[in-house]
């Protein structure tokens, strides 16, 4: 029970950009009957969601529940397994993103991702916030200088690493790479950036940095976040899906997820009785 | 039961890894401290021996020489060589008496057995001298002349033959550059001038022009060589000037030119210091020389240059192919039985006997790649083979081969290890697949490629078997790489380490005074391939440490 209560006192916190009703937002992607498949498992049952756009979307549920399967449905990451197979439709802008026609490096670079555990590419800290950028063939110094600072800047990362942009990534503490894989993802300016569980391999002092800045974050990109933490899921978002077997079970504002869940799986989950 | 406690306490097996451990280091540098000290010792100025030798005949003769080897033998051995000892179960020792002056008895070595030496005394005057031909002289200096009249006797005449054996040194090297050099060019544009005629006169041309440019530039080269021959003439009776007088062990008087002179020492005069002077002098010579003499004498540089020129070809070729091979297997290759056989295909090729590429590479490179080379791009040279014939490139091309599963085992173990998550990291910023492995994967495999690098050079280096059907010789006239453009010959023939010690060691004429040459360059093969394994392990581990915390 404790548990409920740690998760209102959080609420309690007014946020302003903290919304009311579904139907007001401005929608930036769109699932629609999507099913997906390992194999002969199916990992994900007609899933429909609506996700808002500048706004963070939370997705929470067990583990195996489907829910990081459904974000990397996003960019298009399960392309890369062979037994995937997939059903439906996410439509970006009212456009299919499995359609034929899209083009996966474009859609990758307009949807960025974060993963579980920072992964920094082997490269100075400057190379890898400007590996996006060079790999749209930008190669101008001033240009890149620019960008370097302005998504170190953003990712909340520019006053530890200023005097040090050349020296080798992986030297960074484990919070630190975190935020250097974000400032690498808003290098390139995505529309949305996908976070797969971004904080479970950090300690509580980066959490908190990097939950401060996905609220800053949340201004300029539509952000859907994969989270085991509900206290997390309650602190940062404004949109909550929960998410069970594989199946949608209720998607809603945060507030009323956690205050007044609909379905009895959510409240169960979300007091402890699972998970 | 005590026994078993002791047994259960682990104890024994701590030993028994330590004695393997132990044996394994012993061989290592028992191996390396003998081919050490007996191609090192070699370059030592030893004293030499004067004495009173007893013959068979029962004749005293004086011999002068070094003693080059001892040993212990029993009686029996020593009436079966020949010598008449006393009837009993004594012990003799004998020497490997080193007389040189193999123009005056026709041998170098004499056995001698110790009880027959007399009136043993190191002599101060005694002259060794390194000739070019003919290997060592033994001698005492009596006279210098010039131009067969006597300059210097006696005392003097060892400051004079200094002062004159410089002078006709300096003159060796004049003539050695203008053959080597100057004429070498000129044969090589003369060559070439050929060739551009023959290649015309195939297209059927007749342009009087170019005939004419040819025949003209001919004629500059021609009229060069002249002039180079008679400065040569004129060199070359300069060097005939002067000449030693030296009294042998017999007594005769011996007449050696100058002009045949590369040392003169008196080791019995030396001090330590001018000892160990001489001594890197010589190693020195042995490392930065040419061969002489059928390869006994002089240095093995081509054999060094060759050796690593080829080393470092092979890598050139290897490493990209192989690379790229294990990049198709490892990331584009749907994985299945058809990958998996090719997989077990290269893993079996590092298993087939080094002359079976030898072969393969003398039937498909030299014979079928060269031989088509030489009719579609040299007709002009024909019918003498230009790359239709063993050489430098047909051996690295081998040996790449030879070594190619090591390379793509190594990277194929290393691109294995990159972790997915990396993979994920640049295609999520919208990097194509081509463009994740050509700026993440393969900069995080270059250690493992150079592992696979280290591997093969090492493996290459020491291969002798295949070379000697593509590309090895005895005694290669020209370095592969020199100042006549294009600089690299790859089609040239070249001298090689491995080679070089079984020539030495089977085909020479002179065994005897081979041999501690075949432990010398069996050292350096060794110092050779480490040191190019130094290099590349010096690299990768500059770039391990630059992707080190990838690894936790």
């Amino acid at each position: 029970m404790s548990n409920t209560q740690t998760i209102k006192t959080n609420l309690d916190v007014p946020t302003s950009s903290r919304s009311g009703s579904l139907q007001d937002e401005d929608i930036a992607l769109t699932v629609r009957d999507f099913n997906l498949f390992y194999g002969d498992k199916q990992a994900l049952k007609s899933v429909e969601m609506d996700i808002p756009r500048h706004r963070v979307t939370a997705f929470i549920g067990p583990s195996g529940c489907g829910k990081s399967t459904l974000l990397r449905c996003f960019n298009r990451m399960n392309d890369l397994i062979d037994t995937v197979n997939i059903q439906g439709n996410i439509e970006l802008d009212g456009q299919n993103i499995y359609d034929k026609s899209v083009n996966v490096v474009d859609l990758r670079r307009r949807i960025g991702m974060v993963f579980q555990r920072p992964n920094p590419f082997p490269k100075s800290i400057y190379e890898n916030v400007a590996y996006g950028l060079r790999l749209q063939g930008i190669n101008d110094r001033r240009t890149l200088d620019e960008a370097v600072e302005k998504s170190l800047r953003g990712a909340a990362l520019w006053d530890e690493v200023k005097d040090r942009l050349h020296d080798n990534a992986l030297g960074l503490s484990g919070g630190q790479q975190q935020r250097l894989v974000i400032a690498r993802a808003i290098a390139v300016e995505p529309e949305i950036l996908l976070l797969d569980e971004p904080a479970s391999a950090l300690d509580p002092i980066s959490t908190l940095k990097l939950e401060e800045l996905i609220y800053e974050l949340k201004k300029k990109y539509t952000i859907v976040i994969v989270t085991h933490n509900m206290q997390q899921a309650a602190r940062v978002s404004d949109y909550t899906a929960f998410m069970y077997l594989g199946e949608m079970i209720e998607f809603s504002d945060t507030n009323s997820i956690f205050t007044n869940p609909k379905q009895k799986k959510t409240e169960d989950y979300i007091t402890g009785r699972y998970g | 039961m005590k026994m078993r406690q002791w047994f259960n306490t682990g104890t024994p097996w701590i030993w028994l890894n330590a004695a393997a451990v132990a044996t394994s280091l012993i061989l290592v540098f028992g191996l390396l401290g003998l081919i050490a000290v007996r191609g090192l010792g070699f370059f030592w100025p030893s004293d030499v021996m004067q004495a009173e030798y007893t013959n068979q005949q029962g004749d005293v003769i004086r011999i002068i020489g070094e003693i080059h080897d001892e040993e212990e033998i029993s009686a029996t051995r020593v009436r079966d060589s020949g010598f008449s000892v006393p009837d009993d179960d004594s012990v003799y020792t004998r020497y490997l008496f080193k007389v040189g002056n193999r123009d005056q008895y026709g041998i170098d070595f004499r056995q001698v057995l110790a009880k027959d030496l007399d009136a043993i005394t190191y002599p101060e005057t005694v002259m060794v001298i390194e000739r070019r031909e003919w290997g060592n002289f033994y001698g005492f200096l009596r006279s210098v002349s010039e131009s067969g009249q006597v300059v210097a006797e006696g005392e003097a005449a060892r400051a004079e033959l200094n002062t004159r054996l410089e002078r006709a040194l300096d003159l060796h090297e004049q003539i050695r550059d203008i053959e080597k050099g100057d004429i070498g060019q000129i044969n090589y544009e003369l060559e070439r001038l050929r060739l551009r005629e023959r290649a015309l006169e195939l297209e059927g041309s007749t342009n009087p022009a170019r005939l004419a440019d040819i025949a003209e530039e001919r004629d500059y080269w021609n009229d060069k060589y002249q002039a180079l021959q008679s400065q040569l003439s004129e060199l070359y009776s300069k060097i005939d000037r002067d000449s030693l007088s030296a009294e042998i062990q017999d007594g005769r008087m011996v007449e050696i030119p100058l002009a045949k002179v590369v040392h003169v020492t008196y080791p019995n005069d030396m001090n330590l210091l001018q000892k160990i002077g001489t001594y890197f002098m010589k190693l020195w010579e042995f490392v930065s020389d040419e061969p002489r003499e059928a390869n006994t004498e002089g240095g093995i540089f081509p054999a060094i240059f060759g050796t690593v020129m080829m080393v470092i070809i092979m890598s050139i070729i290897v490493t990209p192919f192989g690379v790229i091979a294990a990049v198709y297997l490892h990331e584009y290759a749907k994985q299945g039985t058809l990958v998996r056989i090719i997989r077990i295909a290269v893993n079996n090729l590092a298993g087939v006997p080094s002359i079976v590429y030898g072969v393969f590479g003398l039937g498909f490179f030299v014979y079928f790649l060269g031989g088509n080379i030489d009719s579609l791009f040299f007709p002009e040279a024909k019918p003498s083979p230009t790359f239709g014939t063993p050489g430098l490139l047909w051996s690295s091309l081998t040996l790449a081969l030879l070594t190619l599963p090591v390379v793509i085992v190594a990277t194929e173990e290393g691109l294995s290890r990159v972790p997915r998550s990396l993979r994920e990291g640049s295609l999520a910023l919208g990097a194509t697949k081509l463009e994740t492995i050509w700026r993440i994967i393969l900069p995080t495999t270059s250690p493992a490629m150079m592992t696979g690098l280290i591997l093969a050079v090492a493996r290459a280096a020491g291969e002798v078997a295949p070379l000697m059907l593509v590309g090895v010789v005895k005694l290669a006239p020209s370095l592969p790489l020199d100042g006549n453009a294009p600089f690299l010959h790859l089609e040239r023939k070249f001298m090689h380490l491995g080679f070089h010690i079984y020539d030495v060691g089977f085909q020479s004429p002179n065994v005897e005074a081979a041999r501690p040459l075949v432990y010398a360059t069996s050292l350096l093969l060794v110092l050779v391939i480490i040191g190019l394994n130094l290099v590349a392990i010096q690299i990768r581990n500059r770039l391990r440490e630059k992707y080190r915390a990838l690894e936790s």
